[in-house]
């Protein structure tokens, strides 16, 4: 579909970005993008109106891996309309600092995940300790957070057989991304640590610690300082 | 010490305390979460003469009893069941007087699945994000109610409003017909999938529960294998995993998923199916948005 503005012109200096509203009930849309740094750019625009108030009032925006879904628009078609002519500017990586989440690399896939990196498990620690990354989406429970950072040849394969229970705080690996378990869960995810850092906590403002554009960064930790 | 407060003499097979849910906060992956059967949850609250926004209690099938410490009106809508107050019947769809002490009991559902219960000041427990619903996928909000549980009632807001006439909500239909509209991901499916979506004969699964409503019935046919990105997902959302099989997303469903959405069921019609009892047939109309023109 075509992503001119109308008219064919495009604002000075930067194309607009290629979007695709779809239709989700009556009163939703759909809005996939190119790739996860479109997502961000588009999301963190949504905000911006959100907050000028120029954006149509909506109940619910939904970051996810290439789409963000609006949810709750009076008249969706007129911003589907209006969404090629937006002049959206990338996304940056913001002010806030990054939230620092202490890591005991000791999980039981961290060997699968060396061989996998074809690296020692020392590396793994350094590697992963050393990539910043940011939350991309939020979603599977509260407080859990689709973490992207790492480059493609680290992304691995969820395991054959998942596991009946993850444990709380595990930090885990599953395709292109890193996610900290808020809570205890079947999964199938690559575990490589454990946290003890509470990721979700209704009493807390922010309740979550990752929401969607959070910058994050692991710290290893020596398994025997943590041993209480 | 006070005395506005209830304790549960017969839990059910799944009573929950609800309210409109928890909406805005999905992109941290917050369910909405809240009454299933809107309709009657805010039908039961204006008998008391409570706000829509005051918590009830939804039951499951077969019902539930609370004994009540204090002074109290109560009403219970939703799916019909016969309501005693110790022992005595009393109206269904209207506020009852329950003395302190008294038990209330709404029975087994004569027709559909949920009831609920309001009391004059609402179900007072700890709301979290705002919202008293009980979230079953996520954990958050009370507990489901067990035998010998106390939850405290709130201040009531006045006399209960008068009621000549009440309007049956959400009751239970020989044949749940569901509308929805096609998309985000109909693409997905061939046209002879589409179509089976609009002819297929359906029935609800007992595999239903809070976050979906799960059919049985004629497989979809995919055009595209493969998995979909993770994305948002709405209340009313049709996902349709490997199996072909529609799971019409409810309250407590995930804010994300990585199966395609086929249509989206709007909200209006979630009360019925709230109230389909599982072996319910089940007819989709598919439509275009009228978005897309």
């Amino acid at each position: 579909m075509s992503t001119r503005t109308p008219g064919g012109r495009a604002p000075a200096g930067r194309s607009p970005l290629p979007l695709r509203p779809l239709p989700v009930g009556d009163h939703g849309l759909l809005v996939e993008l190119e790739d996860a740094a479109a997502v961000e750019a588009f999301h963190a625009e949504l905000l911006r109106r959100a907050a000028a108030g120029t954006l149509p009032a909506v109940r619910e925006i939904v970051p996810a891996a290439r789409t963000v879904l609006l949810d709750g628009l009076a008249d969706p078609g007129r911003l589907a309309a209006e969404l090629p002519g937006w002049d959206i500017p990338p996304a940056t990586a913001g002010d806030r600092p990054a939230v620092e989440i202490p890591v005991r690399y000791d999980g039981p896939d961290l060997a699968d995940v060396a061989a996998l990196w074809d690296t020692t498990p020392e590396d793994v620690v350094r590697i992963h300790s050393g990539t910043e990354f940011h939350v991309a989406f939020c979603g599977f429970a509260p407080g859990f957070g689709y973490l992207t950072g790492l480059p493609e040849r680290h992304h691995v394969p969820r395991r054959a057989t998942p596991r009946t229970k993850v444990p709380v705080g595990s930090v885990a690996l599953a395709g292109p991304y890193t996610g900290v378990y808020p809570r205890s869960s079947p999964g199938g995810w690559q575990l490589i640590g454990t946290s003890d850092v509470d990721l979700w906590d209704p009493d807390r403002d922010p309740a979550a610690l990752f929401s969607p554009g959070t910058r994050v960064r692991f710290i290893p930790v020596s398994t025997e300082s943590q041993e209480a | 010490m006070t005395d506005r407060a209830f304790c549960v003499v017969r839990a059910g097979a799944l009573t929950t305390v609800q309210d409109l849910g928890r909406a805005g906060h999905a992109h941290l992956g917050v369910p909405r979460a809240g009454a299933l059967d809107e309709p009657a949850h805010r039908l039961a609250n204006r008998l008391v003469g409570n706000p829509e926004t005051s918590a009830t209690l939804e039951t499951t099938l077969t019902g539930c009893a609370v004994r009540v410490r204090a002074d109290t009106v109560a009403a219970v809508t939703g799916a019909p069941c016969p309501v005693t107050v110790d022992g005595r019947p009393a109206p269904w769809g209207a506020p009852v007087r329950v003395p302190a002490g008294a038990v209330l009991d709404a029975g087994p559902a004569t027709a559909g699945l949920r009831s609920y219960l309001a009391f004059a000041g609402g179900v007072d427990a700890e709301p979290v994000l705002g919202s008293r619903a009980a979230d079953l996928l996520s954990g958050l909000g009370p507990a489901p109610l067990s035998d010998g549980g106390v939850l405290p009632l709130g201040t009531p807001y006045g006399p209960p409003a008068s009621v000549d006439a009440v309007p049956r909500s959400g009751l239970p239909v020989a044949e749940l017909v569901l509308p929805c509209v096609l998309g985000p991901r109909d693409d997905w499916f061939t046209e002879a999938g589409l179509r089976t979506l609009a002819t297929g004969r359906f029935r609800v699964s007992s595999a239903s529960n809070r976050i979906g409503l799960r059919t049985e019935g004629p497989a979809l046919e995919r055009r595209k294998d493969g998995e979909l990105p993770s994305e948002g997902m709405p209340l009313g959302a049709l996902q349709v995993p490997p199996n072909g099989l529609p799971v019409l997303f409810l309250n407590d469903h995930p804010t994300t998923g990585g199966y395609p959405v086929v249509g989206v069921v709007p909200e209006r019609f979630l009360a019925a199916a709230a109230q389909a009892a599982p072996g319910t047939p089940v007819r989709f109309v598919p439509r275009r948005s009228r978005a897309s023109g």
